[in-house]
């Protein structure tokens, strides 16, 4: 996600992130960003910059100042403690092969 | 953590050709030299849609117009991605343009040079397009993730650029005396300018070591620049046409072709400024951004008036 | 028949002149964002343009040669029939002189800025969505499988410049201010759009081509409600420029032809 910085460039169009579904029955993808001045326009403009190529089939358009994002520097209490629970996979556990339909 | 160990984790990620993103810890060299490249790339794009837009009016076929329209297009699309990936670094697009309008920002020189004839529209595909993706390939897996996966986007888009830069290449050289002298005098301005795209040789190129040591860049100037000369030599054997240069030729000891030497006299006047079309193309562009300023400052004012009801709606009900 | 051939070219003439207008602003678009967006309309117009063109010379070539040899004076054409040669797409576009194009006079108005540019399409999108529907019931096959891809395309056209006169007509004060002279000065060419030709009335009679009757109420009320949320005045009827669709142009087709056919016109004859 984009941080834009403070700056003196208060007439430029606000940012927006492009979520793209490829299509149906997928889910949303980060395509890119962009700038509009709103979102009727950002959509419009996310459909002529990320769709030429038949790319998608939806668009969800938001404004980068609403998007939250977790700090990196906090990865290893975020994300570490998931790595020691192998017990939430599948292939943790070891059954007979003729065990079928499971 | 200290600054020490933040730039020890960096140089880690780094040596574990791990992916750095936007909000991770880098150190200031590493984002003023990605900002600086990659800003440069994205005016690269937009400036390198003059050239070529030159001819979208006059392009000789419906089929082709169509192409050239795409292309160029596209262009501006590659210019749009890389201004978005820079923004992740804190700078706006704004900022950019600015420093591109002022004469602060570099763009490639190659925009600099006229398209006077349609056999430019081949060479400029077969060519600098060439040129661009042998340097935009190894950039896929540059270690700065918004830059990658901007990469990775154009080369997807650009794949087609060349082939049609080739093809009208290919149907000038097999059509009539006329044409094959149009492709034959667009060959011969556009392969020497091409050649210095990949930049000034190893030993003259200031910001190279850092950015190798970064992963921002793989190869050297001119490795890549031998790897292009390499395969665009046997193409060139297929349009039948001839290089401009009398001392190519192949050197079974190095595995590659020999080269004359290139003019970087000129390749530093282009960048000083003063290339045919320098002051032309910069001045389109200002003109571009300034004409538009008030159509830019009626899309907010609308919106915000648009914003505004919505507000006093929501509050009324 | 000859009046659908003059219809069809009608058509084509009309898409290729908008889109080449439309194209000349690649590059040079007040933002990154609408260039592109304008470079996909130009392209669309260009689309329709070829698919209609590739019909008329599918026409053209099954007309007897004592037809063919009045219908276009260029002489470079007529070299193509003496050459007992069929023509192409390529060579109606390019090769034909300008009295022999049939677009309306609206599309060849040069761009000037973003205000005449958005007016201009948003005049014409009004039309073409209506046209388009009416097209796809046309007794012509071709002419209605044409229409119905290309509506799609053209009510994406009208929603983008529905939106822009929005923006501009209720934006800032300068804004308002260029979209009104603008409005003013080419509203004068609206009236072509809605005026049946010989050709027209003759098509529209068979079924095959549309009844503009029909959608000018349309027109008109869709220019209306657009214009009322963007707070601008519906110009009063007054004078209307006619002539594009016989071939009577302004001055503007000329330069346009200048640059569109001059590669095919210097160097005859060859493959690009």
């Amino acid at each position: 996600m984009s941080t834009q910085a403070e700056n003196n460039y208060q007439n430029e169009w606000p940012l927006w992130e492009v979520f793209i579904r490829s299509k149906t029955g997928l889910d949303h993808k980060h395509a890119g960003s962009l700038h509009a001045a709103d979102a009727q326009m950002a959509m419009e403009n996310a459909r002529d910059v990320y769709t030429r190529r038949m790319e998608g089939v939806s668009i969800w358009v938001v404004e980068s100042k609403n998007i939250h994002a977790s700090d990196p520097h906090e990865s290893d209490s975020m994300y570490e403690p998931a790595t020691d629970k192998i017990y939430r996979h599948p292939t943790f556990y070891d059954l007979p092969d003729e065990l079928t339909h499971m | 953590m200290t600054v020490h160990s933040f730039q020890e984790k960096f140089d880690e990620k780094i040596d574990r050709e791990d992916t750095i993103e936007p909000r991770d810890w880098m150190p200031d060299d590493y984002r003023k030299t990605l900002i600086r490249q990659i800003s440069q790339h994205a005016h690269s794009e937009i400036v390198g849609m003059l050239p070529e837009g030159n001819w979208i009016t006059r392009a000789p076929s419906l089929r082709r117009k169509a192409v050239l329209l795409a292309k160029v297009q596209d262009e501006g699309g590659h210019g749009l991605y890389l201004y978005s990936a820079a923004e992740t670094l804190g700078i706006t697009r704004d900022e950019m343009l600015e420093q591109l309008h002022s004469g602060k920002a570099k763009y490639s020189s190659i925009f600099n040079y006229p398209t006077t004839t349609w056999a430019d529209m081949g060479a400029i595909g077969w060519l600098v397009d060439g040129a661009a993706i042998m340097n935009q390939v190894p950039l896929c897996r540059t270690s700065y993730g918004p830059y990658a996966r901007a990469m990775v986007r154009v080369c997807k888009e650009e794949s087609f650029h060349q082939r049609q830069g080739f093809e009208i290449m290919l149907t000038l050289a097999k059509g009539t005396e006329e044409q094959k002298k149009m492709a034959q005098d667009a060959l011969d301005r556009w392969w020497w300018p091409s050649i210095m795209m990949f930049g000034p040789p190893d030993a003259e190129s200031p910001n190279s070591e850092s950015s190798m040591r970064w992963r921002i860049k793989r190869f050297s100037n001119d490795e890549l620049r031998q790897k292009f000369i390499d395969v665009t030599v046997e193409q060139t054997k297929i349009l039948g046409l001839t290089l401009p240069d009398k001392d190519l030729k192949w050197n079974e000891a190095r595995g590659h072709y020999d080269y004359g030497a290139i003019n970087w006299e000129e390749f530093w006047n282009v960048v000083k400024g003063n290339g045919p079309c320098n002051k032309e193309r910069l001045e389109t562009r200002r003109k571009a951004w300034e004409e538009g300023a008030w159509v830019r400052e009626a899309a907010l004012a609308n919106a915000k008036k648009r914003a505004e009801r919505k507000n006093k709606e929501a509050s009324a009900a | 028949m000859k009046e659908l051939l003059k219809y069809t070219l009608q058509l084509a003439d009309n898409a290729l002149i908008l889109g080449h207008r439309i194209s000349e602003w690649c590059g040079h678009g007040p933002v990154l964002e609408q260039d592109i967006a304008l470079t996909n309309t130009a392209l669309d117009h260009l689309g329709q343009a070829r698919s209609f063109y590739q019909y008329a010379a599918e026409q053209f070539n099954a007309l007897p040669v004592s037809e063919k040899e009045h219908f276009f004076t260029s002489s470079a054409i007529q070299s193509i029939i003496k050459d007992g040669k069929q023509v192409d797409e390529d060579d109606l576009a390019y090769l034909r002189d300008g009295w022999d194009f049939r677009n309306t006079l609206l599309v060849e108005q040069p761009n000037k800025d973003w205000a005449y540019t958005i007016i201009r399409s948003f005049f014409y999108d009004v039309f073409n969505f209506f046209f388009y529907t009416e097209l796809q019931k046309s007794t012509d096959v071709t002419l209605s499988a044409i229409a119905e891809k290309s509506l799609k395309e053209v009510t994406y056209h009208l929603r983008w410049s529905s939106e822009w006169v929005i923006r501009l007509g209720d934006g800032t004060d300068e804004s308002a201010q260029r979209i009104n002279e603008a409005i003013a000065n080419r509203w004068q060419f609206t009236g072509e759009l809605l005026t049946m030709s010989e050709a027209e009335k003759a098509v529209a009679t068979s079924g095959i081509g549309v009844d503009l009757e029909k959608i000018k109420t349309l027109w008109k009320e869709r220019v209306a409600a657009v214009f009322a949320e963007a707070n601008l005045d519906v110009p009063a009827n007054g004078w209307m420029h006619q002539g594009g669709k016989e071939g009577k142009h302004s001055e503007h087709l000329g330069y346009i032809l200048a640059e569109l056919q001059f590669v095919q016109r210097a160097y005859p004859n060859m493959q690009w």
